[in-house]
C-alpha cells in the first residue's frame, strides 16, 4: 500500500473535505507547493487558487479556495480555507460580473472601494476563471 | 342580552394574541433547526483552527507572538454578542448580567474597559450603560457572515496591537440543549495555550515566507472564528430561547382563555337565572 496523508479542507463555514490523499497541492503564497505524505511540519499562508487532492484510487479532486491558511504535520494537512467553494459549483457568469465590477472599481478612483479591496476582488476572479475554464477543458464542454 | 361584552372582548383579544404567539414559535422552531445546523457546520473550522494554534503553542518559532504574551492589565476589552431582537425570554438579561458581573471585576480594580457590540440589543444595552463602544456590527440576520465580522473584530485586534488593551474578553451564549443556553465570559487574549507532551522533542514549523506574517494572519484568523463560533452560537440559542418563550406564552394565553371563558359563563349563567327569576316572581304576583 502506497503513503497516505490525511487531509482537512474546512471554511467558517463548513467543511469542505476530509479523506485521505497521496499527495496535495495547494497554491502557497511563495508559489504552489506539492505536500507528500511524511512532509517535514510547515505553516503557510495561500493565495486564491485551487487546492488538489489526489486521492489513492487515482482520482483527482479541485477545491477553489479565495486564501487561506495551510498548515502541514507529517500525517496531517490542514486547510484553513477563508471562503471554499466546490470548483464545479462556480458560476462563471457572477465571476465575470464580480471581475468587470473590480476593474470598473479600480478605474473609477472615485468610487467609494478602495483600491485593496477591488485588486483583492480581481485576483480571486481571474482564479476561478481559471479554475472553470481548466475544468471545462477536461470535460470536453 | 349584553351580559360579558367586555369578557368577551378580551377573549377575543387573547385569542389574537395567542395566534401570533404560536406562529412565532413555529417559525422560531425552524429557524432554531437551520441554525443548529449551521452552528455545527462552522464547528470543524474552530476545531482545527484551534489545533493549529495548540501545535503552534508546542512549537519553538523564534518569533514570539503578542496575542502569546500576558501584559499587565491596564485596560482591556470585551465583545458583547447578543441577538438583534427581542421577544427571546431572558436571554439577552441573563447575559448582560453575567456581563456586568465580569466587568464589575474589573472596574474595582479601576482598570478601563472598552466595549465591540455585536446585536442590536448590545449596542442598546452598551449605550444605556454608557460604556466605551469602540466598533459594533448589527443586523447581521440569520445567517451571519464572517466577512460581515471582520471589521468589528479588527478594530479590537487593532487596540491589543497598539497596546490600547492589555486583555480581550468574548461575552455569549453557549448553546447547551434546546431547553439550556449558558452566558459565557471567555478570555481571548492573550490566548491560553496548552502544553501537551506528545511533542517531546524540539521542533519548529517551516514558515513561509516568514514567522511574522504567518502567525499574524492565522491568529487573527483564530481570533475571529472564536467569535464568528460565539455569534453563530448566540443564534441557535436566540432561536430555541424564543421558542421556548413563546411556547410559555402561547399555554398562558390558553390557560387565560379558559379562566375568561368560565368567568363570562358564570356570569351569563347568573343573568339568565336572575332573569328567570324576576319572571317567576312577577308571574307569582299577578
Amino acid at each position: 500500500m502506497s503513503m497516505t496523508v490525511h487531509v482537512d479542507i474546512v471554511s467558517a463555514e463548513k467543511e469542505i473535505f476530509s479523506g485521505v490523499a497521496e499527495m496535495v497541492y495547494a497554491p502557497a503564497e511563495m508559489g504552489e507547493v506539492g505536500i507528500a505524505p511524511r512532509h517535514a511540519p510547515m505553516l503557510t499562508r495561500m493565495k486564491p487558487g485551487e487546492v488538489r487532492v489526489q486521492q489513492p484510487s487515482g482520482e483527482e479532486l479541485d477545491f477553489f479556495i479565495s486564501g487561506g491558511l495551510l498548515e502541514v504535520q507529517p500525517h496531517v494537512v490542514t486547510v484553513l480555507a477563508d471562503s471554499a467553494v466546490r470548483a464545479a459549483d462556480l458560476d462563471e457568469a457572477a465571476v465575470m460580473q464580480a471581475k468587470e465590477r473590480a476593474e470598473a472599481a479600480m478605474q473609477d478612483k472615485q468610487a467609494t472601494m478602495d483600491y485593496a479591496k477591488a485588486q483583492v476582488e480581481l485576483i480571486q476572479a481571474a482564479a476561478q476563471l481559471q479554475t472553470i475554464q481548466r475544468l471545462r477543458k477536461r470535460s470536453g464542454v | 342580552m349584553a351580559v360579558g361584552k367586555e369578557i368577551r372582548e378580551k377573549i377575543k383579544s387573547v385569542k389574537s394574541t395567542q395566534k401570533i404567539t404560536r406562529a412565532m414559535e413555529m417559525v422560531a422552531a425552524s429557524k432554531m433547526r437551520k441554525a443548529q445546523e449551521r452552528m455545527e457546520a462552522s464547528r470543524p473550522y474552530s476545531d482545527k483552527i484551534a489545533a493549529v494554534v495548540g501545535h503552534l503553542a508546542n512549537a519553538h518559532p523564534e518569533y514570539q507572538h503578542s496575542y502569546l504574551n500576558e501584559r499587565e492589565e491596564k485596560r482591556v476589552g470585551y465583545i458583547v454578542i447578543s441577538s438583534d431582537r427581542g421577544l427571546c425570554g431572558g436571554l439577552n438579561v441573563n447575559l448582560f448580567r453575567e456581563a456586568i458581573k465580569a466587568v464589575k471585576a474589573h472596574s474595582d480594580a479601576e482598570v478601563d474597559i472598552d466595549y465591540t457590540a455585536i446585536g442590536s440589543k448590545a449596542l442598546g444595552f452598551l449605550g444605556r450603560m454608557g460604556g466605551n463602544v469602540v466598533s459594533e456590527a448589527s443586523q447581521l440576520g440569520d445567517n451571519p457572515e464572517m466577512a460581515a465580522l471582520i471589521g468589528t473584530v479588527k478594530a479590537m485586534l487593532d487596540a491589543y496591537d497598539e497596546g490600547r488593551i492589555d486583555r480581550l474578553y468574548v461575552v455569549y451564549n453557549k448553546f447547551v440543549n434546546t431547553m439550556t443556553q449558558e452566558p459565557t465570559v471567555r478570555q481571548v487574549l492573550p490566548l491560553e495555550q496548552e502544553k501537551s507532551e506528545d511533542f517531546g522533542h524540539h521542533w519548529d514549523y517551516i514558515y513561509e515566507p516568514d514567522a511574522k506574517p504567518v502567525m499574524d494572519t492565522l491568529l487573527q484568523r483564530y481570533v475571529e472564528s472564536i467569535v464568528y463560533q460565539g455569534v453563530v452560537e448566540n443564534v441557535a440559542c436566540e432561536m430555541s430561547a424564543r421558542m421556548v418563550a413563546m411556547k410559555s406564552a402561547t399555554d398562558n394565553a390558553g390557560d387565560l382563555i379558559n379562566d375568561l371563558e368560565l368567568v363570562y359563563n358564570k356570569a351569563r349563567q347568573t343573568a339568565i337565572t336572575s332573569e328567570l327569576a324576576d319572571i317567576v316572581g312577577g308571574a307569582a304576583a299577578v
